[in-house]
């Protein structure tokens, strides 16, 4: 099969996406709103978004499955995007992040099911932890691996359980197409993962003896990586990592901080403790990142026709500078930054200036109500 | 939640292409690997202010080891002798096998320095090593940046078919360095022959070769197991200057005079293509096959030999 019979240009047309208070569900469909053949979009999320969004439909709904259901049929759902998967162990509670990683895909997954789903594509932003971090790696991980060893930590097990069911859900159903995207570590001004945190110290620490490969991608390029999903018909599994696999002690410098080779190359534990005191704590699936480091290959992704927009040195340099530029935007932040009025944005929803109507048959949003 | 409607229209043709895709079976799942030449021109591309590549490999380090301690090692202190040079591709992807020996062997440095000396057009050569070398802090740090990868055979492929580099293995890994003295220059058994599979799937030419010298620059008298297992080492040998002198003692080498000798290379090509792979008695006649000439030749250079030190 060449490229181009791989990649079928079939944009989605009404979507759901999960998460959408949380920084990929907001960012995405901020994204989707631009493309003129997307006519509706809906997010779901039992919190409100924190992005301004201008043409999505928010639906105030936790996970669970009766009412995603009828949501997903009532609107006539062909294409849901699930965002919501928690990566970061310091960001949620193991418990919560089990409950939403694993549960809350499950039960979404089951909203897509019936015989008469309207669902005709799945898009899973998943993570390159699936394949976690291990001295016996190969250097590069490719879609059809699977990890040497069972997880270890905590997330990286919810994130294997979570793409097994997405798998087993894509056997089952032939008809829907299933896009699982693995995204390396994230780095970029906005988003805030453990690797953000680690390189805005003013020391980087380090293991002692180590000097890990990893491979990064810039926030817009997951967003894009996401969109380009939904624009396409790209059944399969994709890593989704920028171009680049750098050394930590690498990209320390790409960014202007100096490292500090400080953790001890085992026994990370013992430090703990006094670590946190320093307002530093090592998020579990992190530890053997720092000492085994992780790359993957990106050429499949490329090859259905996706560019990146950074490498992963482009990116860590794009933080550097956003690193130094940050004192003197936060100040500015608080006279003249954007403040979310809620009322504001309700009018200027159903505003007829700037609702978008459609030709034909009204593809707008409707007011009706659900019936739930 | 009142703002949803359940009359939707349009969606019809959406819908129409739903026939088509009952053919997209579970195995679609796993996008089909593309042709080769499509995915390579997919690899990144170089970045030129980048220190070090993809494998962590760092011309710098390498570049500074080559000027002072290979250069040493190589031309004083073992005075290496090369010869059939030329069986070493010019370019494509090659693997080179050779014999192995030495507590912290000195091998695979001076082949590498060998080609970079010896041959018309000078390549970098990856050096597989045993994914031990990732547990150890320092080595963890050093090794890829002179060039080594961890020995996994989808290394070894990247590096072959994709990047068509030389990758230099040691087919008879541990059981060459662990192997004592008094049993110099006798190969231990190749494994199951994984390193011919990878050239053939990688359709790249196989380049035995001999290094005579190494056994006696480092040889290893006994083995202390009960030591091994208290240091957590991979193994703990007895050598003339370890553990004596320390870790340091591992690089105290004696001056062996070296000998490489290339032998001619086999195009795994011409072994019946990619479908050889699954052909096990194919694969095993051909990695016996490799081994008997680089015992035959070891052989035969010890045998001309005159003297240990002098050559």
């Amino acid at each position: 099969m060449s490229g181009a019979e791989l990649v079928r240009s079939e944009p989605s047309r009404r979507v759901l996406v999960t998460g959408l208070s949380t920084y990929w569900g907001g960012r995405l469909a901020q994204a989707l709103e631009g493309f003129e053949q997307i006519e509706a979009i809906i997010g779901v999320d039992s919190r409100e978004p924190t992005l301004e969004l201008e043409r999505t439909e928010y639906v105030k709904v936790s996970n669970r499955h009766s009412l995603l259901q009828r949501i997903v049929r009532a609107a006539e759902i062909d294409t849901v995007i699930d965002t919501r998967m928690v990566v970061n162990s310091l960001t949620a509670s193991p418990r919560f992040a089990h409950e939403n990683n694993v549960i809350g895909t499950m039960n979404i997954l089951a909203a897509c099911t019936g015989q008469d789903s309207p669902v005709r594509k799945f898009i899973f932003k998943s993570s390159t932890q699936y394949y976690g971090s291990e001295q016996d790696d190969p250097a590069f991980f490719t879609e059809r691996m699977r990890r040497p060893h069972p997880p270890r930590t905590m997330i990286e097990r919810d994130v294997v359980e979570a793409e097994d069911a997405v798998a087993e859900f894509a056997d089952k159903h032939p008809a829907v197409s299933v896009t699982l995207l693995r995204c390396a570590n994230v780095l970029g001004p906005d988003v805030e993962t453990g690797f953000t945190r680690m390189l805005a110290l003013p020391l980087v620490p380090m293991a002692f003896g180590f000097d890990p490969r990893l491979q990064f991608i810039h926030e817009d390029d997951v967003v894009h990586a996401l969109e380009h999903a939904a624009l396409h018909r790209l059944p399969g599994t994709f890593n989704v990592a920028a171009d680049g696999v750098l050394a930590l002690s690498e990209a320390i410098s790409l960014v202007g901080r100096r490292a500090l080779p400080l953790l001890p190359p085992v026994g990370a534990g013992l430090l703990a403790a006094p670590l946190r005191r320093l307002g530093f704590r090592v998020p579990d699936e992190m530890a053997s990142l720092l000492r085994f480091g992780r790359g993957v290959d990106n050429r499949l992704f490329k090859a259905t026709g996706f560019r990146y927009g950074y490498t992963s040195r482009e990116t860590l340099i794009r933080l550097g500078e956003h690193m130094r530029l940050e004192p003197i935007l936060r100040t500015r932040a608080g006279e003249d930054g954007y403040h979310y009025e809620r009322e504001v944005e309700e009018f200027l929803r159903w505003s007829p200036h700037v609702r978008r109507e459609r030709g034909g048959d009204g593809v707008a949003a409707d007011r009706e109500p659900l019936g739930i | 939640m009142d703002r949803l409607s359940p009359q939707r229209t349009s969606l019809s043709d959406a819908y129409s292409a739903l026939a088509d895709e009952a053919e997209a079976t579970a195995e679609a799942r796993l996008p089909e690997p593309q042709g080769a030449a499509e995915m390579r021109d997919l690899l990144p591309a170089i970045e030129p202010d980048r220190r070090l590549d993809d494998w962590g490999r760092s011309e710098r380090v390498e570049g500074a080891m080559d000027r002072t301690l290979y250069e040493f090692f190589y031309r004083y202190w073992f005075r290496a002798e090369v010869e059939g040079v030329e069986n070493v591709p010019a370019e494509g992807g090659a693997l080179l096998v050779s014999n192995h020996s030495g507590a912290l062997p000195p091998d695979a440095a001076m082949i590498a320095k060998a080609i970079r000396e010896e041959h018309s057009s000078p390549r970098p050569l990856y050096l597989t090593v045993e994914h031990f070398f990732k547990g150890y802090p320092g080595f963890s740090m050093l090794i890829p940046k002179i060039g080594g990868v961890a020995a996994h055979p989808a290394n070894v492929h990247r590096l072959l078919y994709d990047e068509r580099q030389l990758v230099l293995v040691f087919p008879e890994g541990r059981k060459g360095t662990e192997k004592l003295y008094k049993d110099r220059y006798r190969l231990r058994r190749f494994g199951r022959g994984g390193f011919v599979e990878a050239a053939i799937r990688a359709e790249a030419k196989l380049v035995p070769l001999c290094v005579v010298g190494a056994e006696e620059a480092a040889p290893i008298f006994a083995q202390v197991p009960a030591l091994k297992r208290l240091t957590g080492l991979i193994y703990f040998p007895l050598t003339p200057t370890f553990p004596w002198l320390g870790p340091l003692g591992m690089l105290g080498y004696l001056p062996a005079k070296f000998k490489i000798r290339f032998l001619e290379p086999i195009d795994t090509a011409e072994l019946g293509g990619a479908d050889a792979v699954h052909d096990k008695a194919l694969v095993q006649t051909v990695s016996q096959e490799i081994r008997a000439r680089i015992q035959e030749n070891l052989h035969e250079m010890v045998a001309a030999r005159r003297s240990v030190w002098f050559g």
